[in-house]
């Protein structure tokens, strides 16, 4: 029972971290209908900077998270002004391509800047780990977890109860229409690409204490936080917190109960049965209502 | 003139002047390098690579060896076999090498043994993985230590201990595969009973799941095998879990890095590892400290940064290869053979007696045990 107790524990600590990514994410696809693969590196750009700024300069925690978000955010910006927008045919699979390629070379300067060696940084707090029932829990995962509930909150109102977030939802469901009606749709792509690279940012600067942080822990970011994505169904911001913690709770018991050797294979054969049952994710809504 | 003609007549002339300078050149012994200096296991190309430029300068800055200065011609796998492959190739036919060091990884070296073996090119590889050498491939030599040995001198510590359990968790790689096959065959023979077996991917964020299972095992000691930064994360969950089981790590988190990852979690973890760590804490009269010492101070006033015992493997294959091409004249069947009958050749490694059954040559004196105190590594008496 303390086992069981500890898996859950265990995954909640790992899911944590695939759902505050996979929420940039799904938040990006909800509002331009682009599936961003360079969103890990935009995490990785997080907790590198948090490196930088609060482990090696010692400056106070939150300015170096403003500072730090404010910085990828700019990237975000650079990325979304020259790579994105001079695509003159806006066609999905070109601009994955390009995302791709942004991942790639987001990974080389982060080579190049931070050198290829891993650096640790101390958890937010220094309170030991929390014992509840025999089982323990780190208290930097329940930050992981709070960041990840705020941000999907604080999406959720913003597309539901403010202007900007309307008209940035108006853009994803017709762009032309949209524009029709004075909404400079160029503007609110640039916009969700922001709000996207500083919730990557956001991601990254709480996972910095729990993993090792290199120069390429993007790619696992991304890819896990997709998967998450997908079985919460893109577009959803709820769905993607459910998905990632989902994802990291199957991972631990596949790992606790059947083997640590293919706990990646567990989780991936039931991604694939869940999206095979209901192809749109866990809480696709239809592409009708969605917005 | 023009500009123009000036410029095409320069490149005429450097094209004409170039294949002298390499006729005037003609009695340089090239050898080759492969590491994987970028790339993952960066960790270990890097120092190499280093290491062996640093050695082909002092060879050369002291005439070379019997009159013929050394050229090296160095490339980057990636730590990717398939790039180390082509790097093999071009090494063989295109630079046409004498012998080649390297590559630093057990697949990358894996992957292009077939194709020294073909071309007939003594290679040292920097890997330590005990496919390389068992069995005796006779063209393919590695300076680093065997698992094999790094538990022999864990369990030997154990044994001393009282240990007769242990909970084993390896990183799924060719690392933690070989550590773990090695963990398990040699368990018998020191008397200890594996009770759990777990692994953890190269890229884990948290191993807590694994280390619940073997802690419900309760065995004596937990051992961790794997290269930076997985078993850090294992050190650190071990701590958060609250285990009071005593971990040991493996040689391949022997380096600093480890514990400024694992901070203080790193406290009293017993590992064996190279001398390189503990050298100042060596007797007088081991033949490696004043090796270890000069190879520190070369490796230091280059300012490549704190010295491993990575970069140690390309240094000993470098005077291995050295000391097997004085008097060969160049002919890559003499240079294997001598490297064969080399015999007490002391290192940063340790000392290598190679022979036509042991292309290895180390024994478990290679190995010491250490305990992190204090930040520091202990040397333990043995």
């Amino acid at each position: 029972m303390e086992d069981l107790l500890q898996y859950l524990f265990s995954g909640i600590s790992i899911g944590s971290v695939y759902a505050v990514v996979a929420i940039g994410l799904s938040m990006l696809y909800r509002s331009t209908e682009l599936i961003n693969f360079a969103h890990g590196e935009f995490a990785m750009f997080g907790a590198m900077g948090l490196v930088t700024l609060w482990g090696q300069l010692k400056l106070p925690l939150p300015l170096a998270f403003v500072l730090t978000v404010a910085g990828v955010s700019m990237v975000g910006i650079l990325f979304e002004r020259f790579a994105i927008r001079p695509v003159k045919d806006p066609h999905p699979i070109s601009l994955v391509i390009i995302t791709v390629g942004a991942s790639i070379v987001f990974r080389g300067v982060a080579m190049v800047v931070w050198g290829k060696d891993p650096v640790a940084v101390p958890s937010f707090s220094s309170h030991g780990s929390i014992e509840i029932a025999g089982a323990v829990i780190v208290p930097q995962s329940l930050y992981i977890v709070a960041a990840a509930l705020v941000l999907a909150g604080s999406l959720h109102l913003f597309f539901r109860y403010t202007l900007q977030g309307k008209a940035m939802t108006a853009c994803a469901v017709n762009k032309k229409a949209a524009w029709l009606t004075g909404i400079p749709s160029s503007r609110m792509g640039l916009f969700a690409v922001l709000i996207s690279s500083g919730s990557g940012a956001i991601a990254g600067i709480f996972i910095a204490p729990v993993t090792m942080n290199t120069y390429d822990m993007g790619t696992m970011l991304g890819l896990k936080g997709f998967c998450a994505a997908m079985i919460g169904g893109l577009g959803s911001l709820w769905g993607a917190f459910a998905g990632g913690l989902l994802l990291g709770i199957l991972e631990c018991f596949g790992a606790g109960l059947i083997s640590s050797g293919c706990k990646d294979a567990i989780a991936f054969v039931l991604l694939l049965l869940i999206l095979y049952l209901c192809p749109g994710g866990l809480f696709a809504q239809k592409q009708a209502d969605r917005f | 003139m023009s500009v123009k003609t000036l410029v095409q007549l320069f490149i005429v002339i450097t094209l004409c002047i170039s294949p002298l300078s390499t006729v005037a050149a003609q009695s340089v012994y090239k050898i080759g390098g492969i590491f994987s200096s970028t790339g993952r296991a960066s960790f270990l190309g890097d120092p190499e690579k280093r290491t062996m430029e640093m050695m082909v300068d002092r060879i050369n800055a002291n005439g070379g060896i019997d009159g013929h200065p050394l050229e090296a011609v160095i490339y980057d796998s990636e730590g990717d076999p398939a790039k180390a492959v082509s790097a093999v190739n071009k090494l063989i036919h295109r630079d046409k090498v004498l012998a080649i060091i390297g590559p630093s990884t057990t697949p990358t070296t894996l992957a292009v043994v077939n194709f020294v073996e073909r071309a007939k090119i003594p290679l040292i590889s920097c890997a330590a993985g005990i496919k390389i050498t068992s069995p005796v491939k006779p063209w393919v030599f590695k300076t680093a230590q065997s698992d094999r040995l790094a538990v022999q001198g864990l369990y030997e510590h154990m044994r001393a201990k009282s240990v007769k359990t242990v909970g084993i968790i390896t990183v799924a790689n060719s690392f933690g595969e070989s550590g773990r096959d090695q963990l398990i065959s040699l368990a018998k023979e020191y008397g200890i009973t594996i009770v759990a077996k777990e692994s953890f991917g190269a890229k884990d964020t948290d191993t807590t799941a694994q280390l619940t299972k073997l802690k419900k095992a309760a065995p004596d000691a937990l051992i961790c095998w794997g290269t930076n930064p997985g078993p850090a994360v294992v050190a650190k969950n071990v701590q958060q879990l609250k285990i009071d089981i005593p971990l040991y790590q493996s040689h391949g988190v022997a380096s600093p890095k480890f514990i400024a990852l694992a901070g203080d979690s790193a406290e009293g973890i017993v590992l064996p590892t190279g001398k390189i760590l503990v050298m100042d804490q060596l007797l007088d009269d081991d033949p490696q400290k004043q090796i270890l010492q000069d190879y520190r101070s070369m490796y230091l006033s280059a300012k490549a940064g704190a010295v491993s015992g990575f970069g140690g493997y390309a240094h000993d294959a470098m005077t291995l290869l050295v000391a097997a091409l004085k008097g060969s004249n160049g002919d890559k069947k003499q240079i294997r053979d001598r490297l064969e009958t080399l015999e007490n050749h002391v290192g940063v490694t340790g000392r290598y007696s190679f022979s036509p059954k042991d292309h290895n040559g180390l024994s478990a004196s290679a190995f010491v045990m250490v305990e992190i105190k204090n930040n520091t590594w202990n040397l333990l008496t043995p």
